[in-house]
């Protein structure tokens, strides 16, 4: 297997990645922001691929690689696509077999980078863009990691099952005994949006709400993108949980869907981005993370998918409700990372699945 | 008699015989193959996180509901399928096989459509045709009766649906074994029975049925098996629907934090419940003999249906109604359909999902060639293997072939969910570090396809007498010349079906791959599951039919292969 080259500096951010240097090395260890030179480049076509590990839905990955390729010709991205927390395991599992096949990471679960970070996993790279135009908030002191979009897990309905009038608006609303059997919603030891939403409403919510919508005979199926998808094919009328960009897509591609922004409030779902240190295509990573960051990429993803961008120039797209608009609950990658097992076991004693 | 001969014949002193040290290496292969992967289950099931000894896992399994609760369902689903499957497949088999019923050719290649049909995408596909709101079915239905939205004709998402479902990929195996043994079942017998006055009933309850009752005592085995160790059906269509069966439950126990010492726990009483069964099955067959092709018996005698054959013909297209012409259906609208859930129609009408599949998903092009890959190399080492093995003990050739035999068997207890996690234990430390390469999941598929292949030959075995192969020894030809000169030819149709049986099983396996699996490893199987867990149902169509359109081309070419699959060519006349 081989590994990417280290210089001193990037050794020494390792180091202090790992936490077992003092606050004052932290600092002194920033990494410096890094241009696209043409070296980088050109060593990321020798490399010719790369492999990314990602929880987007799958047609929107798809349409980034192809983005990606479009620009620098002759180096393939393959797609690696499946939960967060399914590819945390596999990750996990592979490295624990010394395979390293991920090159670039990208989860729904923030938590995950605290983990990765923490294990020394991931590499220090602070593209030039990100240094400039992200907020701190959105992109870790020590270069490992930036916020490649934001977006909801939202209640939606399927407008020819169910009147405007009469849709939920908010999670009290599900409870309704109107909405038995006819709701479907997602999985969080599946899915890093569920995971994040599940722990937010739980927080401002209490488990309660989950033991009484547990009663209300959900379908209940994995990734966060199928909920959606479940309600345009009219399979459910409403969903209890899901990513809200797959209802905007599907509803501006004409399907009978709407989304519904609850009263309490909506879970707010940061997915980061990162380079595995041990990625076998180190140039062609590196190309990659910062291309999916810039603004070219950040905006294509934004229009194409009614995400949002941490990007300070990227705009919205008219006709989407701004994110300022909605009433968010407040995400908290650590506050994750501290409960998710139990949170895992939990929902599956609730929900005995 | 015979077994007087054999044994004459094993004394005598051979000059070149090199069969026991190739037997002995088969052996060996056998139980590097089986009997890692299970110790290391062993072991994991009575130790804890720090490796000591413990029962907790047990007492855990036994105790909770969350474990309790998807043994019964998993024991339910078991036993029905098994028994709508054998109720389906046993007249079935006697219509195809016994009767002057029209183009039972083509009922035959149609069940082996649905065999071909790996369970996982039948689900899926049934998921489009009978999902309570947006199934196809349950659409037609409210639009000929005028119900409410609300009701709905079938629900796929249902213990009830999962039994179905499960039945309609499970019964070819069924067909498959009672079809055969009434092939070869010998007309002379049911002669001579009318010609000593039995009447036609009589004659089928006293001869017929006892001929064939090993094969479907042998049929209900393996579709309960099956049918217990499935993993695609039930992840696709129970968790929707809100409960576990044992190997969806094993296989949650892996997700993260995973807990692989409780799951090869909830694997072992499986393992036992197999074990009891293969027992059973050898106690009520017990020492019969029906070794029924000779040297000279005569083919059966098909019985005129009359006035029934059209009917017994629409039965038999009914039924396959359900495995092969609706799914197929709903699986070609959903491909070329804007929404899988919408009927096809000329304005609708989209390549959307073929270019997507084609073009844009990044994993199709190195999922199908793995899934080629493995398809080829575990039917041909799978078929030679269960050949050798099948052999050694159908004629007792080693002493402990019956230890072999059961080494071959006992991997239809393992859910392959659970033999890849043993694999996995197994092979990612030194000396074999085979993860992340082909070969762990050539193993794994060699040993899941293993137990069938052997089944199927030994049974080929059992019907063929050893006088023949006496005869030739007798003559002077070494124990691997017999085999080489009489059984092989004997037996080249059993053999070819084989290939093509393990070809097809590992174009349906997911439970071992989808632990097995890492990104440059990955096969069709795990992409459709992939594609099922993120909803996307028209690219799933599309690659679902590809594979379907791949595995018959293998299968027609390898029959066509000159001087090896000339069907029929097996039956011996006087």
């Amino acid at each position: 297997m081989r590994q990417p080259r280290f210089s001193r500096r990037s050794i020494l951010k390792g180091t202090a990645a790992l936490g077992l240097s003092t606050a004052a090395a932290r600092v002194a260890a920033a990494p410096a922001a890094e241009a696209v030179t043409p070296a980088l480049i050109e060593a990321a076509r020798k490399e010719g691929k790369l492999g990314w590990y990602t929880v987007m839905d799958l047609p929107v990955a798809e349409k980034m690689a192809k983005a990606f390729e479009a620009k620098y010709s002759g180096i393939a991205v393959r797609v690696e696509r499946s939960g967060s927390e399914r590819n945390f395991q596999r990750i996990a599992q592979e490295y624990a077999s010394r395979i390293y096949a991920a090159d670039v990471i990208n989860s729904a679960d923030a938590a995950h980078f605290i983990v990765w970070k923490r294990d020394g996993w991931l590499a220090p790279y602070l593209p030039e863009e990100v240094a400039q135009h992200y907020p701190a908030a959105h992109r870790d002191p020590d270069g490992m990691f930036a916020t490649s979009r934001i977006w909801l897990s939202s209640l939606g309905y399927n407008t020819d099952l169910v009147k405007r009038e009469d849709a939920p608006k908010s999670f009290a609303d599900l409870l309704d005994p109107k909405w038995t059997g006819k709701m479907v919603k997602a999985h969080p030891a599946y899915s890093g949006t569920i995971m994040t939403a599940t722990f937010q409403i739980a927080r401002d919510l209490g488990w309660g709400y989950f033991e009484k919508l547990a009663q209300q005979k959900i379908m209940q199926v994995q990734s966060s993108t199928d909920p959606p998808k479940k309600l345009a094919l009219g399979e459910r009328a409403v969903m209890a949980d899901g990513n809200d960009y797959n209802l905007i897509q599907l509803k501006e591609a004409g399907r009978p869907v709407e989304v519904v922004y609850p009263r309490e409030g909506t879970p707010l779902v940061v997915g980061p981005n990162g380079v595995f240190k041990a990625a076998p295509n180190p140039n062609a990573a590196r190309l990659f993370h910062g291309w999916l960051l810039s603004l070219e990429a950040q905006q294509f993803l934004v229009d194409f998918t009614g995400q949002h961008s941490a990007h300070a120039l990227v705009k919205e797209k008219p006709g989407r409700t701004p994110l300022s608009q909605i009433k968010l609950m407040q995400d908290d990658p650590a506050g994750v990372e501290a409960q998710s097992d139990a949170i895992k076991a939990r929902y599956s004693q609730i929900f005995r699945i | 008699m015979s077994a007087l001969i054999s044994t004459a014949v094993e004394r005598r002193p051979a000059a070149i015989d090199i069969s026991r040290p190739v037997l002995y290496g088969f052996a060996a292969v056998l139980i590097v193959l089986i009997v890692l992967p299970m110790s290391w289950l062993l072991v994991y099931s009575v130790t804890d996180r720090t490796g000591a000894l413990t029962l907790d896992n047990f007492f855990r399994l036994f105790s909770e509901s969350a474990f309790l609760d998807p043994l019964i369902a998993t024991f339910i689903i078991a036993t029905s399928s098994s028994f709508f499957c054998c109720a389906v497949a046993a007249p079935m088999g006697w219509l195809v096989a016994r009767t002057d019923m029209p183009v039972g050719g083509v009922i035959r290649v149609l069940v082996t459509a649905s065999f071909v049909t790996p369970p996982f995408l039948g689900a899926i596909a049934w998921e489009l045709l009978a999902a309570p709101n947006s199934g196809l079915l349950n659409k037609i239905f409210r639009a000929v009766t005028g119900a409410p939205q609300e009701e709905s004709l079938f629900n796929i998402y249902s213990l009830g649906g999962i039994i179905f479902v499960v039945s309609c990929y499970t019964f070819p195996y069924v067909f498959v074994l009672v079809a055969n043994a009434l092939d070869r079942t010998p007309g002379e017998l049911e002669d001579a029975s009318s010609i000593l006055g039995g009447k036609r009933w009589y004659t089928a309850r006293r001869i017929t049925i006892p001929l064939v009752l090993p094969a479907l005592l042998a049929g209900a085995l393996v579709a309960f098996l099956q049918a217990m160790t499935l993993f695609g059906s039930p992840a696709i269509l129970a968790l929707p629907a809100g409960f576990h069966t044992m190997t969806t439950k094993i296989w949650s126990l892996f997700q993260y934090p995973p807990k692989p010492e409780l799951a090869a726990a909830a694997a072992l009483p499986l393992l036992l419940l197999t074990i009891f069964l293969l027992r059973a099955e050898h106690m009520i067959l017990g020492r019969r003999g029906y070794s029924v092709v000779g040297g000279k018996y005569g083919a059966p005698r098909l019985i005129a249906l009359g006035r029934w054959r059209w009917p017994a013909l629409a039965l038999c297209l009914v039924v396959l109604l359900n495995p092969v012409f609706l799914p197929y259906a709903a699986l070609f609208n959903a491909a070329f359909a804007p929404v899988a859930s919408h009927f096809l129609t000329f304005s609708n009408f989209t390549l959307h999902n073929i270019e997507f599949v084609l073009f844009e998903l990044s994993a199709t092009k190195l999922a199908l060639r793995n899934t080629v890959i493995l398809g080829t190399t575990t039917a041909t080492i799978g078929t030679v293997l269960a050949l050798v093995i099948a052999y050694v003990t159908a004629r007792k050739a080693v002493p402990g072939y019956r230890m072999l035999g059961f080494l071959a068997t006992a991997p239809i207890a393992i859910p392959g969910i659970v033999l890849g996690v043993g694999l996995f234990l197994s092979y990612t430390r030194p000396p074999f570090i085979l993860y992340g390469t082909l070969w762990i999941l050539l193993i794994a598929f060699l040993t899941i396809s293993l137990p069938s292949a052997y089944q199927q030959l030994q049974a080929a075995f059992r019907n063929i007498h050893p006088e023949l192969e006496d005869a030739s020894r007798i003559l002077g030809a070494t124990r691997l010349q017999a085999l080489r000169q009489i059984t092989a030819p004997l037996l080249r149709t059993s053999v070819i079906a084989t290939w093509c049986f393990v070809f097809v099983g590992v174009m349906r396996e997911l439970s071992a791959a989808i632990i097995l699996f890492t990104s440059e490893t990955k096969v069709i199987s795990v992409l459709i599951f992939d594609l099922n867990e993120s909803g996307d149902l028209g690219a799933i169509s599309v690659i679902g039919i590809a594979m379907l359109v791949i595995t018959f081309a293998v299968v027609i070419l390898v029959n066509r292969i000159p001087g090896f699959g000339v069907v029929g060519a097996g039956r011996l006349r006087t």
